[in-house]
């Protein structure tokens, strides 16, 4: 078994959704359209209570900097960005009515 | 009944008497004679904003641009003397394409100190002089002089970077800009420099997406689901209108009330907004280099409205910059494959985040903001399938809709000419000094 992603100990219980820990928008879309709403309002319902908590701990890094384990959370913290669309929103994985309609990413921050 | 003031005669329209007010042609959006004519007098004639200085951070940065529609590659490079120059992307050996990766027609950037033909390894200096010839001996008369890459006019305003494909352009950038280039000129665009650029090819002509940006009629209906239902409701029921429209012919302006960042009411809006402290009008909080918008450019909110959101600018012909209350910009640019098809390409200007949260607000602006792109893209490859039955040929035009009324005139009026009219019939006559 592979080790389980490294999180703040803090957040530790995060590493369940480890597949979420994805580096590009592209990836976290993917995922996104890949999962059920139910699955999405898991990670909605893990990580936003705690969302003030989860901040400001990253806060206390430099962003410039940010430690493995900090970076894996602001993935998770990116991938709820995309994930809470069809939980808040839609209630379906994709935007409805937008067919075919798709973006390629040409140029993305990177952390 | 109005909520904001209209000009003296009673609509925005009107206030534009050559304008009219009746139905309108969409021939304009699918026929390919008229498509060909919008090539030849619009895209291949005026200034083309092609991307930002900070894509060249160095000397010897490039991209290329592949323009199909006009048949024509450019490569674009900030030379020794950082200068931004643009030529054709072609070897003058023996006509290879002299930039590219992999696939010749894909666009491509990097950094190189030369450019080298991948076929026979001519090369050439970043100000285009070809400077290496292999086995130059076997050549007949051979002048390096006369060889170097072809230039395309390319100029630079406010770090936006601009192409004219006609050898001798008419105008300077400046002088097309018109009224433009000193009234948006100021803000501080080359400090929001954290960018999410993305793009797509979109079933409808060129014009049409243009059309749904230039107005936000539809905003409350197509993307009422976005916003909480009440809220959403009641933005329906009210409907939209601008707070300001103003042409400069043949470019235009809308100015939009926002209001929600923040809202009034954490009620008005979904739950991880309240967490980020961010939606689609961008992160609540502003960044210091805006200074509270005490100093926008003179042509940004031109109401002065409190409730004052966002204002969107066409450039003509292709290119929009909206800048938001929050203190970001976006930019849009809609190139015109074929009489039913565009490329649209859109870029997300942040200021460099300090903070992770900071960091992740700015994400989820974007995640929110390419859901609305997403739900466009698509109702206009609706609308595109359906102008070109023809079971209609004239539609109707509200006063909020002033602009793409504008937008079609603007193109109808250049494609008469054959290049950019000295005038407009709907404009004012210019009172001499």
């Amino acid at each position: 078994m592979s080790a389980p992603l490294a999180l703040p100990e803090e957040f530790a219980d995060l590493a369940q959704f480890e597949d979420w820990a994805l580096e590009t928008w592209r990836e976290r879309y993917e995922k996104r359209l890949a999962s059920t709403v139910d699955e999405m309002q898991a990670l909605y319902d893990a990580i936003t209570p705690r969302f003030e908590e989860i901040l400001s701990y990253c806060d206390r890094h430099d962003l410039a900097d940010l430690p493995d384990e900090v970076r894996n959370l602001m993935f998770l913290l990116f991938s709820l960005c995309e994930a809470s669309l069809p939980v808040e929103v839609w209630r379906q994985p994709r935007v409805p009515d937008s067919g075919a309609a798709d973006l390629t990413m040409v140029a993305e921050p990177r952390l | 009944m109005a909520h904001f003031p209209k000009p003296a005669e009673g609509s925005w329209t009107q206030h534009y008497p050559g304008l009219g007010t009746g139905p309108i042609s969409y021939r304009d959006s699918f026929d390919p004679d008229i498509w060909q004519q919008e090539i030849d007098s619009i895209f291949t004639k005026e200034w083309l904003c092609v991307g930002r200085v900070e894509q060249l951070s160095r000397v010897g940065s490039y991209f290329t641009k592949e323009f199909a529609w006009a048949n024509r590659s450019l490569v674009i490079v900030k030379d020794q003397g950082e200068i931004v120059r643009a030529f054709h992307n072609i070897c003058r050996h023996r006509g290879n394409k002299l930039v590219w990766h992999d696939y010749p027609g894909q666009e491509t950037s990097g950094y190189c100190r030369q450019f080298s033909c991948k076929y026979h390894a001519w090369r050439y200096a970043l100000d285009g002089s070809l400077v290496f010839v292999q086995q130059e001996e076997e050549f007949f008369d051979l002048d390096k002089e006369t060889l170097g890459l072809v230039s395309v006019a390319c100029d630079v305003w406010e770090g936006f970077i601009f192409v004219n494909l006609d050898p001798q352009p008419s105008q300077t950038l400046t002088e097309a800009l018109g009224d433009l280039a000193t009234g948006l000129a100021g803000y501080p665009y080359g400090e929001m420099t954290q960018r999410y650029s993305v793009t797509s090819k979109i079933n409808s002509n060129w014009k049409l997406f243009i059309d749904a940006f230039v107005e936000f009629y539809h905003a409350p209906v197509l993307h009422q689901q976005q916003s909480t239902s009440e809220e959403g409701q009641k933005l329906a029921a009210v409907g939209f209108e601008g707070l300001h429209y103003e042409l400069f012919s043949p470019h235009s302006m809308v100015s939009s009330w926002g209001g929600m960042s923040p809202p009034a009411d954490p009620r008005m809006v979904k739950p991880m907004e309240n967490f980020l402290r961010s939606g689609l009008f961008g992160p609540w909080d502003k960044p210091a280099v805006v200074n509270n918008n005490e100093n926008l450019p003179p042509l940004v909110n031109p109401s002065g409205h409190r409730a004052w959101g966002i204002d969107s600018f066409l450039l003509w012909p292709n290119f929009m910059i909206l800048i938001w209350e929050t203190g970001w910009y976006l930019t849009y640019s809609y190139w015109p494959d074929s009489p039913s098809s565009h490329t649209f390409e859109s870029s997300l200007y942040f200021v460099p985040p300090e903070t992770s949260s900071q960091r992740v607000a700015q994400e989820y602006a974007f995640s929110v903001f390419k859901e609305f792109a997403l739900q466009d893209a698509n109702t206009l490859e609706a609308t595109q399938s359906m102008i070109e039955t023809g079971v209609v040929d004239t539609f109707v035009l509200n006063d909020q809709e002033v602009l793409c009324r504008h937008h079609h005139a603007a193109a109808r009026e250049q494609v008469a000419a054959g290049r950019r009219p000295d005038s407009y019939p709907w404009m004012p006559a210019e009172v001499s000094a």
